[in-house]
């Protein structure tokens, strides 16, 4: 996979994924070009697109797409299933996610995507594993802090 | 909690409502694809507006542990976020806040700086530029509370800066938390390492990951990690990473316990193999058993690692994935066990579904199509490859659009394979039925690559006929590609070559403006080149011409072929000489430039063919429209045209406006069009094929060429026909002939342009950095350069070499990928004196055009203007390297892409002494290496390009044929266009 995308119905960017050295400019680009091209398509199409020379997997969960960049001999399928073990995993962890749990705690999607994919590859698709590496982070946690306070 | 609402509300007014809306998991099966406006999409979820919001505010209560200052000033920045200006200067506040902090006299503590650098990666996700906060992430790095540690790698990972200094820094960081032994540390560090790849990480690094990767008390986690992470550094800088004695350890984590273990190694291992299939090959059988115990499982087996009832996909899929590497297995016993595994899967496609969900049946065909990827790799078992067929077919009808397409992609693949080809074919209803339904393009157009890929002889005519009639209403997205198959297609099966010209007007006349130059100047060659065809080509062209609205395509065919062989059809009265010109000449005026030029070249010709249409067309050049034609080329041609046909003996006309040879047999150039449209082996798939299934009988050039004519060797296609756009017109009208015209119009002859690029000193610089780049009676230019790394130093002189001053002398440098840093010089330079210029270098990225350097001055009142290359080349940021003959062999195998290398075979130019080639190499600037190569006569270098942005490694062999007076040069590096580049400099230099 060369990248991830997460952005809203709206076109903003709500999580970034590179795994290849690209300048900022060029992800600009891309995501730009990206965005405009997948919310341009119609609900029925297909998950799939050639762009570039990428294939392109997305999936819209309620008001964010989840959009991957992947090379021609990867798998669209498993792709498409990846993107929904990233759901299934964000929404156990977060207990029924939605858009503004990403946006706030972007820390936290980032750290789950980590465990889960790295350098762009599956490196643990066991759900619990993923979900227990992340808890056994958060026990780390010398004191709680209360924020709101 | 008193604040915590206040906050909470302004952000949520703020926030489309749909942001609350929860992604969907639990409330449908497959997650609804369309919510389309706000009132409903909340209604889908069983939500109402204020419904989420508890939910929402307990989240940030319970796992928020980023500050709180991040939900104040995203609060903040939303609410005031009315007007983009007002969020900006919002940001800017608290940047400016943050600023303070970490310049301001107290020092912070870790919480606060965490706190902080989280604001600052926010404000960085929100779309605005960050240029500080670097160190304190690095600071953070080396704090020992995991969370601020944590931070700190996510603000290095998303904002990585190739900063030097830093890096430094940060790998000192990740070097002790490697080293720390506390598996989530070292995760953590080894995450940071795969997120930011670069080459001073791998420098660092890659000596040690294997060693972790392969320990026997390292932690699964860990373990998984390090793999991923070496297949990123692996990526970026293959010749820092090398396996060498862990090769069989890597090897082996295919029979790990762990499942996730095999399933990050396995990556790892794939990548390895693609570049290294010998030193791997031992994983063929471990593969081949995993998969075997996962196919059979049970779906409950594999506990977690089954994902909707079906074991371990991801590991299944890529197992399948690092069998491709590979042809089948040779031994008997492995091959049959992988076979069953294939037939397994074949079989459980048929079986009945385990579960309804979408989830279920994806993973499932994920499998599939990766197995069936295989059996076409494989392509030796016919009865494998008709299964996948007859399974593919099946999803050629599915209801879900995803297979549809993953269907048709694949099947174009299986067109190719001898043994499938038929059994595709027999679907070619559905897919032209596809084609015409399917209500997404992207589909549409799998449907007609497949129809292209399954196209032979014996079903060309409907094939061709659908695309045609699809063109009709085709994208416009893919109408260009599709004109480019319709013409090749055509012209590969045309059985008679009456239905090939009817095919590529009717293309022009349906997709005119999508018809490339290629498409036209194909026709034209082939009908040149075969005589039965062209009295039906002028006259099917004559016709389409009769029509009111003709695309400008069809006037340039028209007038070439009219012009060629308009006598074959000028015996029917209906299409005498005069009527074919009052046609042609009804379309002049509708026409652009090009297209006039070409038919003014016509009417010559027409003069030659039909000498009673003399006067009139004379009369056409004559008239002011034409002969004082506001375009030069319009009017030279007029011109010169006119002239010819009045003094020109008939002897001489008919000599120089012969009809045209036969063209050069070779590669339709629409072909190579497609190729690089698509990129390399888009096309070539079912294009090599091709030769192979219908054992010859093409009737053209296309299936008789052999595989070495090569794009290359093809002169550009605007060169082949009239060359309209440079060629001067005498040149063009009659190849072969133009000595006659010259003699003609010796006085009317173009000059060259005096102003080109000089480079004739250019190539003498690549081996050398001194002497005198260029000379001529009023200037010598002298140059002495220095290098290093990627910096270098350049003294330019110029030298007077009248007694008469020059004057507003002015030097400049265009720059592409190098900066330079240069004094304006001395506008006055006087006669006999000297001029010295220092430019000062630096190599950013690497680049393959020199420079260009020009000088501007006054001698004697008239305006000299030279233009030189800068004999700036990309061996002078070399940094020689030496090594071994064993480092040398290895590093040179593992550059073994084929874009990687570059090679030229090319005949001697100067001496093939062997102490003048060690000269010229050492000059290069690499390390030459003795004794490496077994053959005492070749010679061998390794260097290593310093760019700013990046070092490039290469390595060089030169092998010298005394008796042939022959090289052959070979250079491979990690980057293409390095590799070409230095090989076409050198090619120039022995």
């Amino acid at each position: 996979m060369q990248f991830m995308l997460l952005f809203s119905r709206q076109g903003k960017l709500r999580l970034q994924k590179w795994y290849v050295p690209l300048s900022d400019k060029e992800k600009k680009k891309i995501t730009r070009e990206l965005v405009q091209t997948v919310l341009a398509r119609k609900p029925k199409m297909c998950s799939f697109l050639e762009w570039r020379d990428l294939k392109i997997v997305y999936k819209r969960y309620a008001s964010l797409y989840f959009c991957c960049a992947i090379e021609d001999q990867d798998n669209e399928l498993i792709t498409l299933e990846i993107i929904h073990r990233y759901v299934e995993l964000l929404d156990k962890y977060f207990g029924s996610v939605c858009e503004l749990d990403i946006i706030f705690n972007f820390e936290k999607a980032y750290f789950i995507l980590d465990e889960f994919l790295l350098g762009g590859e599956a490196q643990e698709t066991s759900k619990k594993n993923v979900l227990k590496a992340i808890e056994q982070a958060d026990l780390l946690q010398e004191v709680r802090h209360n924020y709101f306070l | 909690m008193l604040v915590v609402f206040p906050v909470v509300f302004l952000v949520l007014v703020h926030f489309p409502p749909s942001t609350f809306v929860n992604l969907g998991l639990q409330a449908s099966d497959s997650p609804p694809d369309h919510t389309p406006t706000f009132p409903e999409c909340l209604s889908l979820f069983g939500h109402s507006h204020w419904a989420a919001l508890p939910q929402s505010t307990k989240h940030l209560h319970s796992n928020s542990q980023c500050p709180s200052g991040l939900v104040l000033i995203s609060g903040w920045v939303l609410s005031a976020g009315k007007s983009k200006e007002a969020e900006i200067k919002r940001i800017n506040k608290e940047l400016a806040n943050i600023r303070s902090k970490f310049k301001g006299d107290k020092a912070l503590d870790g919480y606060s700086k965490k706190k902080y650098v989280c604001k600052l990666l926010f404000i960085f996700l929100l779309g605005h530029d960050i240029d500080f906060g670097h160190m304190e992430a690095v600071n953070l790095l080396s704090s020992n509370k995991y969370t601020e540690k944590q931070i700190g790698y996510l603000f290095i990972s998303v904002l990585v800066n190739s900063n030097s200094e830093l890096i430094r820094l940060i790998n000192n960081a990740i070097k002790n938390d490697l080293a720390s032994r506390n598996p989530t540390f070292m995760c953590l560090a080894l995450h940071c390492i795969a997120n930011v790849g670069s080459r001073e990480m791998a420098e660092a690094f890659a000596g040690e990951i294997p060693r972790i990767l392969v320990a026997g008390d390292t932690m699964d986690s860990v373990k998984q990690s390090a793999a991923l992470c070496l297949l990123r550094l692996y990526k970026t800088s293959p010749d820092l990473v090398l396996m060498g004695e862990w090769t069989s350890r890597v090897v082996h984590l295919l029979n790990d316990q762990h499942m996730g273990v095999v399933t990050a190694a396995i990556s790892l291992i794939t990548c390895l193999s693609q570049k290294n299939p010998d030193e791997f090959k031992t994983c063929v059988s471990l593969a081949v058993s995993r998969l075997s115990r996962i196919v059979s499982s049970a779906s409950t087996d594999l506990q977690d690692y089954t994902y909707y009832f079906v074991p371990a996909p991801w590991l299944s899929c890529k197992l399948l994935r690092l069998l491709q590497c590979y042809p089948p297995p040779e031994d008997g016993a492995v091959k049959g066990r992988l076979v069953e595994c294939l037939e397994t899967i074949l079989n459980k496609a048929q079986e009945p579904p385990k579960s309804k969900k979408v989830q279920h049946s994806n993973a499932k065909n994920a499998i599939l199509f990766e197995a069936i990827s295989l059996i076409i790799h494989y392509d030796s078992e016919p009865n494998l490859l008709v299964r996948a067929c007859n399974q593919l077919g099946q999803f050629l009808q599915h209801r879900e659009t995803n297979l549809r397409y993953l269907a048709l992609e694949s099947m174009c693949t299986l067109a190719s394979s001898e043994f499938s080809h038929e059994a595709v074919k027999t679907h070619i209803e559905t897919v032209i039925n596809a084609l015409k339904t399917e209500r997404d393009v992207s589909v549409r157009q799998r449907a007609a690559d497949l129809l292209y890929a399954m196209c032979d002889r014996s079903n060309a005519k409907q094939i061709v006929a659908e695309m045609l009639s699809y063109l009709e209403t085709a994208d416009y997205s893919i109408r260009e590609e599709m004109v480019l198959k319709v013409a090749i297609l055509a012209e590969k099966y045309a059985v008679d070559y009456s239905w090939y010209v009817d095919t590529i007007l009717n293309l022009i006349r349906i997709a005119g403006d999508y018809v490339s130059e290629e498409v036209w100047y194909r026709v034209i060659q082939i009908v040149i080149n075969r005589d039965d065809v062209q009295g039906y080509a002028a006259k099917t062209v004559f016709e389409a011409l009769q029509a009111p609205a003709c695309h400008e395509n069809m006037v340039k065919v028209g007038g070439y072929i009219l012009g060629e062989f308009g006598n074959l059809i000028a015996g029917d009265p209906r299409s005498s000489p005069l009527v074919q010109f009052n046609l042609l000449h009804s379309k002049f005026h509708l026409c652009s430039v090009p297209t006039r030029a070409l038919l003014l070249s016509a009417y010559i010709k027409f003069i030659n063919l039909f000498p009673e249409t003399k006067a009139t067309i004379q009369e056409v050049l004559r008239c002011d429209s034409q002969i004082r034609n506001s375009d030069v080329e319009l009017q030279q041609r007029a011109v010169e045209y006119l002239k010819l046909s009045s003094i020109a003996s008939t002897d001489v006309l008919a000599t120089v406006l012969e009809e045209m040879p036969p063209f050069p047999e070779r590669e339709s150039s629409i072909l190579a069009k497609l190729k690089k449209k698509k990129g390399p082996g888009a096309v070539s798939v079912s294009d090599l094929d091709e030769g192979k299934r219908d054992g010859g009988g093409e009737l053209n050039g296309a299936g008789e060429r052999g595989p070495e004519s090569s794009v290359v060797s093809t002169p550009s296609p605007s060169a082949d026909l009239l060359g309209l756009r440079s060629a001067p017109p005498v040149g063009s009208a009659a190849q072969g002939a133009g000595s006659l015209l010259v003699d003609v119009f010796s006085e009317a002859g173009p000059l060259a342009p005096a102003s080109g690029v000089n480079d004739d000193g250019f190539l003498r610089f690549v081996c050398k950095n001194n002497g005198v780049l260029f000379e001529n009676q009023l200037l010598q230019i002298g140059i002495k350069s220095e290098y290093r790394q990627n910096l270098g130093r350049m003294y330019l002189f110029y030298g007077n070499k009248t007694s008469v001053q020059f004057v507003n002398f002015t030097s400049t440098v265009s720059v592409a990928l190098i900066s330079f840093i240069t004094k304006p010089v001395d506008p006055l330079v006087e006669g006999g004196a000297q001029l010295q210029q220092v430019l000062n270098i630096e190599c950013l990225s690497d680049f393959s055009d020199a420079p260009l350097l020009n000088i501007r001055f006054r001698y004697g009142g008239a305006l000299q203007n030279l233009t030189l290359k800068l004999p700036l080349t990309i061996n002078k940021f070399f940094q020689p390297t030496e090594m071994g003959s064993q480092d040398f062999f290895q590093r040179w195998k593992q550059l073994s892409l084929p874009q990687q290398e570059a090679q030229k075979i090319f005949k001697a130019n100067h001496s093939m002494d062997k102490e003048v080639l060690k000269a010229k190499l050492l000059g290069l600037g690499m390390a030459l290496l003795e004794n490496v190569d077994p053959n005492p006569e070749n010679f061998v270098c390794a260097g290593v390009v310093q760019t700013k942005a990046q070092q490039v490694g290469c390595l060089l062999r030169l092998e010298p044929n005394i008796q042939a007076q022959m090289y052959r040069l070979t250079l491979r590096s990690s980057k293409d266009t390095v590799s070409k580049r230095l090989c076409d400099l050198l090619a120039e230099q022995f």
